[in-house]
């Protein structure tokens, strides 16, 4: 079943198109990373998604249309948008009554097992909080919610490395299951690279690539070729071609692997050099 | 409901002086009285019984520039510390949010400034009586005194003015905080003052200037209500429900609301 169905979604600030024509599906049960540069789009998508913002186009998440439906879907969606927006005046307990009062399906004791683990305090103010507290505390509210779908907007941006690793190891080991879907937006592309199912990249607007883990990592090498065999190399076009430390470094595309052990050293490519080769490409698929 | 009711709570969570402020104000009257009464420069009945209407006067001036203030900041200030994507991640309706936010000046406040009122003004009376007796004088015609008519004057002035009456104020204001991107205070304020100076330079008329004075007198015209007597305007429900001034400052409420919430439907963080 298709979590989020989307349809040729448009939408414009002024003069500013933020999406243009967006196609989009997701998988119940996937981790789905939407990766892409600044004002690519993301945020909007995530907000439209959200029913945070209206659009244009086919949209529905978990059957209904988010811009007309958002507090009946928010039962069955958790997000956590780009930066700290708890608000700062709340207590963590009051957080906690709040949410068991107006949320049928969060769970106070799961919230407060995993508060316990952190150094968070029920009786502190969130103003009180260092900025990996306040993201722990916005990552236990979101877990104890039993939500159906959870989106992710930059959910670790400006925490250090520790705490990163931390948010993502809680999210697989204490959230992740078969019937849930995870939509996640990062700068931090190698970050998320073992965690995802599948990788969507999107630019100006618009989705420019989109794949499961599994077949992109069965469709592309990357082989650093010995000079006297460029010429070789590049006659099975690749679709990227970088150099380092003088060694030209060759990005390729559904290419023999046998073949390629002959004209150098062949190894997998992270997402974060497709990334760069699409984006270079001028952000359409080469 | 229950989201209501969360919602209700969480606005008091946010904006203790809602209660915080006329408990000070409170604080300060009794003292007030209590020196007075000490010094004996109050000793009548009828003089401990109009400080008594004093503070529950003092109580609602403050209640009302609480009132102001709250609305201004409550659909400002969640977009300005983003806090709003928060509250819109939770299944709440931005018609129970909104309404939930109009149900503070209108409902809790009023409520609120009753109880404190009744129990200053009971605490009053009760340090003055002692004071009396202390000074070998007869308490007895202080609680001969209408109290029980006094206090229900009070709530149902409360009712028919602060809530009912004011309600569009408190509509405008919330309507204003949820549009303005910047100084929210100033965007309430300045675009009546200008249809005012507008009409005064075109029109040489001050009806607009007139409409609103009246309107935040209470509908009181003229010197029909003075003193004491305030506490008992309008004298009869039924002549309150047939003004035509408060059915359509209802309808204006009512569209500044809905208003309020299709904005912060629409409305991006600032």
């Amino acid at each position: 079943m298709a979590v989020i169905e989307a349809q040729g979604i448009r939408k414009a600030f002024g003069t500013t198109v933020a999406l243009d024509g967006v196609d989009l599906r997701v998988e119940e049960g996937h981790i789905v990373g939407l990766i892409g540069p600044n004002g690519a789009g993301k945020t909007t998508a995530l907000n439209a998604i959200l029913g945070l913002t209206p659009y244009q186009g086919q949209l529905t998440v978990l059957g209904r249309d988010p811009w007309s439906a958002r507090a009946q879907l928010m039962r069955d969606v958790a997000y956590i948008s780009d930066v700290a927006v708890l608000p700062r005046w709340i207590r963590v307990s009051q957080l906690l009554d709040y949410a068991g009062g107006v949320h049928s399906r969060f769970d106070r004791a799961k919230a407060e097992a995993l508060l316990a683990r952190t150094a968070i305090r029920a009786n502190s103010k969130v103003r009180e909080l260092s900025k990996g507290m306040v993201t722990q505390l916005h990552l236990a509210l979101v877990m104890a919610v039993d939500a159906r779908l959870l989106v992710l907007d930059e959910p670790t941006l400006g925490l250090d490395i520790l705490y990163r690793k931390q948010f993502y190891d809680s999210l697989l080991n204490d959230y992740f299951d078969q019937s849930r879907t995870i939509l996640v937006t990062t700068h931090q592309v190698e970050e998320i690279q073992d965690v995802l199912t599948d990788v969507v990249f999107i630019n100006r607007g618009r989705i420019v690539f989109a794949s499961s883990m599994d077949q992109f990592e069965s469709r592309y090498l990357e082989v650093v070729v010995r000079p006297d065999r460029l010429a070789a190399a590049r006659a099975l076009r690749p679709i990227h071609e970088r150099q380092v430390l003088g060694r030209s470094i060759l990005l390729v595309d559904g290419a023999d692997r046998e073949q390629l052990a002959a004209l150098g050293e062949v190894r997998k490519p992270s997402l974060a050099d497709l990334f760069v080769a699409v984006m270079e490409a001028g952000g359409t698929m080469p | 409901m229950n989201s209501m009711v969360w919602s209700v709570r969480r606005e008091l969570w946010e904006n203790r002086s809602i209660y915080i402020a006329p408990l000070m104000v409170a604080a300060v009257m009794v003292l007030a009285s209590f020196v007075v009464v000490l010094t004996g420069r109050h000793s009548r009945p009828d003089q401990v019984a109009s400080s008594c209407e004093f503070a529950a006067g003092i109580l609602m001036g403050t209640m009302l520039i609480v009132a102001i203030f709250y609305c201004l900041d409550a659909l400002y200030g969640e977009r300005r510390d983003r806090s709003v994507l928060f509250w819109k991640s939770m299944p709440v309706s931005d018609w129970t949010a909104v309404l939930s936010k109009m149900a503070i000046p209108l409902v809790v406040m009023p409520v609120v400034t009753f109880v404190i009122s009744i129990a200053t003004q009971l605490l009053m009376l009760l340090t003055s009586s002692a004071i009396l007796s202390m000074k070998g004088q007869s308490a007895a015609a202080l609680w001969a005194l209408p109290w029980l008519q006094m206090s229900s004057g009070l709530l149902h002035h409360l009712v028919t003015v602060h809530s009912l009456y004011y309600a569009p104020i408190f509509g405008w204001l919330l309507l204003v905080s949820a549009w303005a991107r910047r100084l929210p205070f100033l965007w309430a304020f300045l675009p009546l003052a200008a249809i005012g100076v507008i009409e005064k330079l075109v029109f040489n008329t001050a009806r607009f200037a007139t409409m609103l004075a009246s309107r935040i007198s209470g509908g009181m015209e003229g010197g029909s209500a003075r003193g004491s007597m305030m506490m008992l305007w309008p004298s009869h429900p039924l002549e309150f429900v047939t003004m035509p001034g408060l059915w359509i400052g209802l309808a204006i409420a009512v569209a500044c609301v809905a208003g309020a919430v299709r904005l912060r439907r629409y409305r991006d963080p600032i």
